[in-house]
């Protein structure tokens, strides 16, 4: 027997009022947890999967879902540009580096993505297995990628139009797993790789048959080709480009390019020479980004709001809870003294009570966090929201027990005040 | 002598003060307290068990001087060697029988007696881990003098003991307190206008009314 045990069965003396504003502190905090872990994650992807890229030009639209398709890959693309304007950029003096990217098909939901083993140096990736692409319909897999889909090395599967499950399939030809990645953290885990000219090809093939697909809506951006391969070559044995452009006598397209520039300067005059000077549009990560958060802020906000006074509402529930339960008790307290208790002791014995029940909440909550985040994550099929790892734990969680220490301690003083003022005589002669 | 007190007088805020007689009591020795209301029982008992200070005079248990001690020095003194048994056996609700008495081991910072010898000594060995709330009232009441006695104190006091039980289980109270103050050789004082009580301690102290 001691005073955390003591204390411990007067608080499960009293389950329900004490599961009550156990339960209440822990909502609270929980929102606290979600959106630390949220926001946290986010803003760390975000910023590591534009690390590198100062500019993103594509199809006229909005620059920012310019950058969520294009660097994020969560949205639709805004179309595509013609590569010869798009290669005339490359040229300026201003650009260090392009990277161009095509899209326009999925396999399960997943990203094809067209581009050049530039992007493969741009995220320090690492091979699990394998090698990257070096011929048409070759393609390497991100780690999460080769996990969904489930295919090793050497397997084959075909890719279904548009960027979204549901589409028809490109059956004619089958993309060939050459290499499988490391997992990363960033953007790659989740697309399928390989070469722009695998994506013409396969809009080659397909070209005649295949019917108007744009007429579902969302597939605006599809690599449609004009071009078509001349009868009898085979398009495997084509060589594709590693660096920079692939070589085309035709009119091709890409659909989007991400760009290094050589100097500061770059970012004042690029933008605005794309921007007026040709039918592209140029946006920036990481303008566009916090321009998003701007917008997120006020929900974010909101919310805070929200968990905050959640916590006041079971800090003063607590402390009534206490405040009533000491009323109710201090005839105990007057025995506890009798029996050898100090003031100090008594004054204990209330802040224990008051910081185990919100040391509770606070496991209740960050564990709540962390569950209803699982549940999103596990039953929402939004692409943004499965970047969300929820049982990753943040050092500021610490912040919430911080919390619940100084609600707990609060919502005590006052009650732990009283139980020192008790005087023993004369409650005990209160009969 | 083991317990005495000395020109103890004590009054309450605005109120006139009262005075109690000189008196003292031997190891083993019972004494009752009887007295009309008003006349100052519960304070002279309250300044016996060191609850109140007096304002003039001391009581002395066994050599130490109680009103010399300060704050937790007194409340350890009287968790280790004075055991209180009140009118209403006041145990916490929120422990079981044997943890009633543990804590009163905890608080006083001794581990003499043994829960379990103490319960079976006064018959309630089968309720050791009943919730408090379930005993009758004479057991409860018998779980308070268990409690009292736990730390073998020097002193026992006792605040109308009796007054809410039945002729039997009163009877029963009054043996229990006489047979385990002689046993472990404590003095008993026993406030009391119980009437089946006064037959069965000789020592009798009266207190006039003011």
């Amino acid at each position: 027997m001691n005073l955390l045990t003591l204390s411990w069965k007067y608080l499960s003396f009293r389950p329900l009022a004490t599961g009550l504003n156990v339960i209440l502190l822990a909502f609270g905090l929980a929102i606290i947890t979600v959106l630390l872990l949220v926001q946290h994650q986010f803003e760390q992807k975000m910023t590591r999967d534009a690390a590198g890229i100062d500019l993103v030009v594509g199809a006229k639209g909005s620059p920012l879902q310019l950058i969520l398709s294009s660097v994020y890959h969560i949205d639709f693309p805004t179309g595509n540009i013609k590569m010869e304007e798009a290669q005339r950029i490359s040229r300026s003096r201003l650009v260090k580096q392009v990277i161009p990217l095509a899209m326009g098909d999925n396999v399960q939901g997943l990203r094809i993505l067209g581009t050049n083993h530039d992007y493969l140096d741009l995220y320090a990736v690492k091979f699990a297995a394998g090698k990257a692409w070096e011929k048409p319909f070759e393609v390497t897999l991100g780690s999460e990628s080769a996990q969904i889909l489930g295919l090793k090395l050497g397997d084959t599967f075909s890719g279904s139009h548009g960027i979204s499950v549901g589409s028809h399939d490109h059956d004619q030809h089958a993309f060939r797993v050459t290499g499988i990645l490391a997992p990363s953290g960033k953007v790659v885990d989740r697309l399928v790789l390989t070469s722009i000219e695998s994506v013409w090809y396969t809009h080659d093939e397909a070209g005649g048959a295949e019917p108007d697909t744009t007429t579902q809506g969302e597939e605006v951006s599809i690599v449609e080709e004009e071009g078509t391969l001349e009868e009898g070559i085979d398009p495997h044995l084509l060589p594709v480009a590693a660096r920079g452009f692939p070589i085309s006598d035709q009119e091709r397209e890409v659909t989007t390019l991400l760009i290094r520039y050589r100097n500061p300067m770059a970012a004042i005059q690029l933008p605005r020479m794309i921007n007026s000077g040709t039918s592209m549009q140029a946006a920036s990560p990481a303008f566009e980004m916090s321009r998003l958060f701007e917008l997120l802020g006020v929900g974010i906000s909101l919310l805070k709001g929200l968990a905050l006074a959640l916590v006041v509402i079971a800090g003063l529930s607590i402390f009534i809870a206490l405040y009533n339960s000491l009323k109710e008790r201090k005839y105990d307290l007057a025995i506890l003294r009798t029996l050898g208790a100090s003031r100090a002791q008594l004054v204990a014995l209330v802040f224990l009570e008051g910081i185990s029940l919100t040391i509770l909440g606070a496991i209740f909550g960050i564990a709540f966090g962390h569950g209803f985040l699982a549940l999103i994550v596990e039953f929402t099929s939004q692409e943004v929201v499965s970047l969300v790892d929820p049982w990753i734990f943040l050092p500021e969680e610490g912040l919430i027990f911080g919390y619940a220490l100084a609600v707990g301690i609060i919502a005590s003083l006052i009650p732990a005040w009283s139980a020192y003022q008790t005087s023993i005589a004369k409650q005990l002669t209160k009969t | 002598m083991l317990l005495q007190s000395t020109s103890l007088s004590f009054a309450y805020p605005g109120q006139p003060s009262l005075s109690f007689p000189d008196f003292s009591l031997s190891g083993g020795e019972a004494v009752l307290l009887l007295g009309n209301s008003g006349s100052g029982k519960t304070t002279f008992l309250n300044l016996l068990a060191g609850l109140l200070s007096p304002g003039h005079g001391q009581v002395i248990l066994d050599g130490t001087v109680l009103s010399a001690l300060q704050g937790h020095r007194l409340d350890l003194f009287r968790g280790q060697h004075i055991g209180i048994v009140f009118q209403k056996p006041h145990l916490i609700a929120a422990l079981t029988v044997k943890q009633n008495l543990e804590l009163a081991q905890f608080l006083s910072k001794k581990k003499r007696g043994s829960p379990a010898d103490l319960l079976q000594d006064l018959g309630i060995a089968g309720k050791a881990s009943a919730a408090v709330g379930t005993l009758s009232e004479g057991e409860a009441q018998r779980v308070s003098i268990a409690r009292a006695l736990i730390n073998t104190p020097k002193l026992i006091l006792a605040d109308e003991p009796t007054s809410s039980l039945d002729d039997e289980h009163a009877q029963r109270v009054i043996t229990l307190l006489k047979g385990e103050a002689a046993k472990i050789g404590a003095a008993l004082v026993i406030v009391t206008h119980d009437q089946r009580v006064k037959s069965e301690v000789s020592q009798v102290l009266e207190l006039k009314s003011a």
